[in-house]
């Protein structure tokens, strides 16, 4: 049941993230929503990875004959967790060279490439 | 063969590693000079890697020494094969071009841009090469963030910060739904290999629409990167503002590794799970070819910016690429690999002409540098040549790949399609014949309103340093070895069915699990000849004689009369929506992007029976 | 595009959206019918195969390594990329004062708040240096104790002011020790050729195994937790430093 739960949950937070960036009028607003839509596929992973009664597959005190977690999932979400917040820093300093640039921070007011 | 595989992508990040290290210390021709060696030595060991498995089977590789343990799959893997390995040396290739053209002149902080560029061969050689899905998915994300910081290099202007954005932020979203796309497979299928993947969908079929709805996912963020209808409005943007070398880059290959990630994921991993909605799925993938090359077409004549002008076509011919592919047949993917080839080699060439004219007179506006080019007509010749090209008139391969594609649909009895090929090679071969006569032959009408209009509109600086008086060996003698390539290996026949004799092996699903998970070796591919195809060349000459057409009609407006001006104000009616669509905001995209999604989904879904 | 029209196709697309989520997320068999191949073999192996005790760390280095060299270079790019984009004019030179429109603290930092950060962070590091090491026996490894490694400037920035900070940080050689840790993991990854192996493969010897599973077990795993905590923690430490510089303007420019 929380399985289904979880993923709705992750739906939910991707619509929702990409809602806020379509109607953003904030740079740095727009940046965080997309942080919120990278969580999504994080609460995605981890509910995929879940399993009942499982425990964190580290077995330095757990015998390796018990339900655990599934480790694989939880790798790929480690590694993309601490890259991801880099390629947001990157983002954010586009942003803040825009506004020094130009002033600007509304995304629906940077349109010099129209047409 | 125990290092050899690995090298196309750990030599360009070991170097740049070096580079970023010694930076302030090198000179800038050490720096050249290394960056170069680096791409033209995994261009060699591209071509080596595609010429064995052309002659065998395709190479696997196992990461770590993890080989399949009772037929599963523990690690990552590299799948070589001559499509995959025939791209990668493209790819490098149009690197070690684009980083000849800007040998010592152009901008560079430090050695970040040949470490930038460096990082970017790594990732898209990454791509062409894997036979993992996580690891698909690792290199597009290197490949998108060496892209935005490549695109957004001069940032010393708003422009390419704009530009940059949109590229990164569609880009990323792209990326997350690609990422859900592989969460809900592995869910499914307990395995990131694609040959794990695909073994256990054709063993244990999933209920209901998992299938269609995962490939959809999975696929979404290359059809992002691929600039397909929707999805394309960032394309143009970021081609606007990146540095030429980026540019060359931009259109010659990563659009084109998008389309072959669809490709790849679809036939090593979906195809015999999808033989019910195979038909849906070439409607959906002939409505999106389709729609891009009309859209992509249309947005590229109504251009005055040329690099701009450019990106639109190459989102046409992108339009056609997927056309190819939409047929779902062994002889429309080697037309399609054909025409990946030809359409790379051209525009890249296109581009060279535009950094060419950038260096030379500082503007990249239609209007602003009309008749000026009298002073440079060596590459007047290079840029005419190249929009012959476009309009796939032979010699040039992409000929022969449209040839291949006309037949595959003539036998599906979709002829109409090579309408579509004759429209947007026409508009688009006809735009760039107009903006070469009207900047080096002066023709058309000085509209000095215009004029004034582009030196108020922000428009770029130089990027390149130096004297500006000559054009330097180093840019002109890319463009032309690239258009000689272009025509040359066309004709070779022994290409011609290389390409149709391993489209055919790519199709071959079973073969493919079968030898990646070491059940049995894959036989060796039964050459097929260069095929039977009409080599008539009227369709193409009708491409070329509306181009010239269309080019003279828009620069000459008196020409036929009130007839014209009213036609004139129709067509331009009609594309004034289109252009309105084009608005450079985030948010439009963004929305674009989620009903583009929910739109393709839907037609898949609908017509499955 | 005007903005009703814009949020009508969004809402559009995300109806349709919602119920491709709902078709795809209904034929999923719950966690019990899930395929967990990958993860029982990985789970039952990692012990006697690698010495390994942290399963993630196992998967993230040794099984799937190449995925997290990939990883790494995106992190390297996206650094570099703040630096290319956060860099200055050519033409600007003279001395950088701090801006006058950041409101300077209208409290400066209190003696307590200044002496508890000042000793925290010799923790911190020693905190983080131990993550990264045991990164395979127990949670933990390159990427997240890199983290904790590149907070404690910035708990002394918070201390102290920029100025101080700057002393830190601005030296050439945390950009080196960067790109030193990037390129070390793919150098570390060539030793396997040595050995006629592919690339990344596990050559050095495992260490000590069953009970007696210490830091030096796991082979070259303890190695590319190294070179990785050394690449996150130069990295974040070089973008904070980019970002705290925009705070400074060319003196007259006030």
């Amino acid at each position: 049941m929380i399985f289904y739960v979880a993923c709705a949950v992750a739906a939910w937070l991707f619509l929702v993230g990409v809602y806020g960036i379509a109607t953003s009028d904030n740079l740095v607003h727009l940046v965080l929503c997309l942080v919120v839509v990278q969580a999504s596929t994080y609460v995605l992973l981890s509910a995929v990875g879940y399993r009942h009664g499982g425990v964190a597959p580290v077995f330095a005190d757990v015998t390796q004959t018990q339900t655990t977690v599934d480790s694989v999932v939880q790798a790929l979400m480690l590694t993309d967790i601490v890259v991801e917040a880099t390629v947001v820093a990157l983002l954010l300093a586009i942003t803040v060279q825009i506004k020094k640039r130009t002033g600007i921070v509304d995304p629906n007011n940077v349109n010099l490439l129209r047409g | 063969m125990t290092a050899l595989p690995a090298l196309p992508v750990v030599i360009p990040l070991l170097m740049a590693a070096l580079l970023v290290a010694l930076g302030s210390h090198l000179h800038r021709r050490l720096m050249d000079l290394l960056a170069l060696l680096t791409a033209g030595s995994v261009t060699g060991i591209c071509a080596y890697l595609t010429y064995k498995s052309s002659h065998g089977s395709p190479i696997v590789y196992w990461f770590g020494n993890w080989t399949p343990e009772k037929h599963f799959a523990l690690g990552i893997s590299f799948v070589i094969d001559p499509i995959g390995g025939g791209l990668a040396t493209l790819v490098a290739f149009l690197i070690f071009a684009a980083l000849l053209f800007s040998w010592r002149y152009l901008e560079a902080v430090k050695s970040l841009f040949h470490a930038l560029m460096l990082i970017f061969m790594a990732g898209m050689c990454g791509l062409c090469l894997t036979g993992d899905l996580f690891n698909l998915f690792v290199w597009f994300e290197v490949m998108t963030a060496s892209g935005v910081t490549l695109c957004g290099y001069k940032s010393e202007e708003h422009g390419p910060l704009q530009g940059a954005l949109n590229f990164a932020v569609t880009n990323t979203l792209g990326a997350y739904l690609t990422l859900t796309g592989i969460a809900l497979i592995y869910a499914y299928a307990g395995s990131l290999n694609m040959a794990q993947v695909s073994q256990t969908l054709i063993t244990h079929p999933p209920g209901g629409h998992l299938v269609q709805i995962g490939f959809l996912f999975l696929v979404a963020g290359f059809l992002v990167k691929s600039a397909v209808f929707p999805f394309h409005f960032w394309l143009a943007d970021a081609h606007a503002v990146a540095p030429t070398p980026v540019c060359v880059l931009f259109s010659g290959v990563m659009v084109e590794l998008g389309l072959y990630a669809t490709a790849r994921i679809y036939w090593s991993v979906f195809a015999p799970s999808f033989h019910a909605s195979e038909g849906a799925l070439r409607t959906v993938l002939l409505t999106m070819g389709v729609l891009t090359a009309v859209v992509g077409a249309l947005q590229c004549f109504t251009q005055r910016h040329l690099k701009r002008l450019l990106a639109f076509s190459t989102i046409s011919h992108v339009g056609l690429m997927f056309i190819g592919f939409a047929l779902l047949d062994s002889d429309a993917l080697a037309g399609t690999a054909m025409y990946v080839i030809g359409h790379g080699l051209v525009k890249a060439a296109l581009f060279i002409c535009v950094g060419i004219l950038l260096h030379r007179f500082q503007s990249v506006d239609e209007f602003e540098l009309q008749g000026i080019g009298i002073n440079s007509p060596w590459t007047g010749l290079l840029l005419f040549l190249g929009a012959i090209g476009l309009s796939g008139i032979p010699p040039f391969t992409n000929c022969v790949g449209e040839s291949m594609i006309d037949e595959s649909a003539k036998k599906m009895g979709l002829e109409w399609l090579s309408l579509v090929f004759i429209f947007a090679g026409a508009i688009t071969s006809g735009a760039v014949l107009r903006i070469g006569a009207r900047i080096w032959l002066g023709w058309g009408v000085r509209d000095e309103e215009a004029i004034s209009r582009a030196s108020q509109k922000a428009h770029l600086g130089p990027e390149t340093e130096g004297s500006h008086r000559r054009v330097p060996w180093s840019m002109w003698v890319p463009a032309c070895a690239l258009l000689l390539i272009a025509m040359a290996i066309g004709e070779i026949g022994s290409l011609r069915s290389a390409t149709r004799t391993f489209s055919e092996q790519m199709l071959r699903t079973a073969d493919y699990n079968a030898l990646v998970l070491e059940v049995t070796p894959m036989p060796s591919a039964v050459r097929l000849d260069p095929g039977e195809f009409d080599s008539s060349i009227g369709k193409q000459v009708i491409a070329l004689a509306i181009a010239v057409l269309l080019a003279l009609l828009s620069l000459f407006p008196n020409l036929l009369g009130s007839a014209r001006k009213s036609l004139g104000n129709l067509v331009d009616l009609a594309l004034r929506p289109l252009k309105a669509i084009h608005t450079g905001r985030i948010g439009d995209f963004v929305a674009w992007f989620i009903f583009g999604i929910a739109a393709y989904g839907a037609i898949l879904l609908l017509c499955t029976k | 595009m005007k903005f009703p029209l814009r949020q009508l196709l969004f809402f559009v697309g995300a109806i349709g959206m919602a119920i491709l989520y709902a078709l795809a997320f209904a034929h999923l068999p719950g966690p019990e019918g899930l395929r967990s191949m990958y993860r029982d073999v990985i789970n039952l192996q990692t012990v006697e195969q690698r010495h390994i005790t942290d399963a993630i760390t196992a998967v993230n280095f040794d099984y799937r390594g190449f995925d997290t060299l990939g990883e790494e270079f995106i992190l390297f790019v996206s650094v570099m990329g703040a630096l290319v984009l956060l860099r200055e004019e050519k033409d600007q030179g003279g001395e950088k004062v701090p801006d006058a429109a950041w409101p300077a603290r209208s409290v400066p930092p209190g003696d307590a708040l200044r002496v508890w950060t000042l000793w925290m962070t010799g923790p911190v590091v020693l905190f983080g240096i131990y993550i990264v090491v045991h990164g395979q026996l127990t949670p933990g490894g390159g990427f997240q104790g890199g983290v904790i490694l590149a907070t404690a400037p910035l708990l002394i920035y918070i201390a102290e002011n920029l100025e101080v900070f700057k002393r830190i940080t601005s030296h050439e050689w945390i950009e080196i020790a960067e790109a030193i840790g990037a390129g070390g993991y793919a150098l570390i990854g060539l030793i396997a050729f040595f050995y006629s192996k592919p690339f990344l493969t596990n050559v050095i010897p495992l260490g000590p195994g069953g009970t007696n599973i210490n830091v030096l077990s796991g082979g070259m795993v303890p190695l590319i937790d190294l070179t990785v905590g050394l690449e996150v923690a130069a990295g974040f430490v070089v973008l904070l430093y980019a970002f705290l510089q925009e705070m400074l303007v060319k003196q007259g420019d006030q």
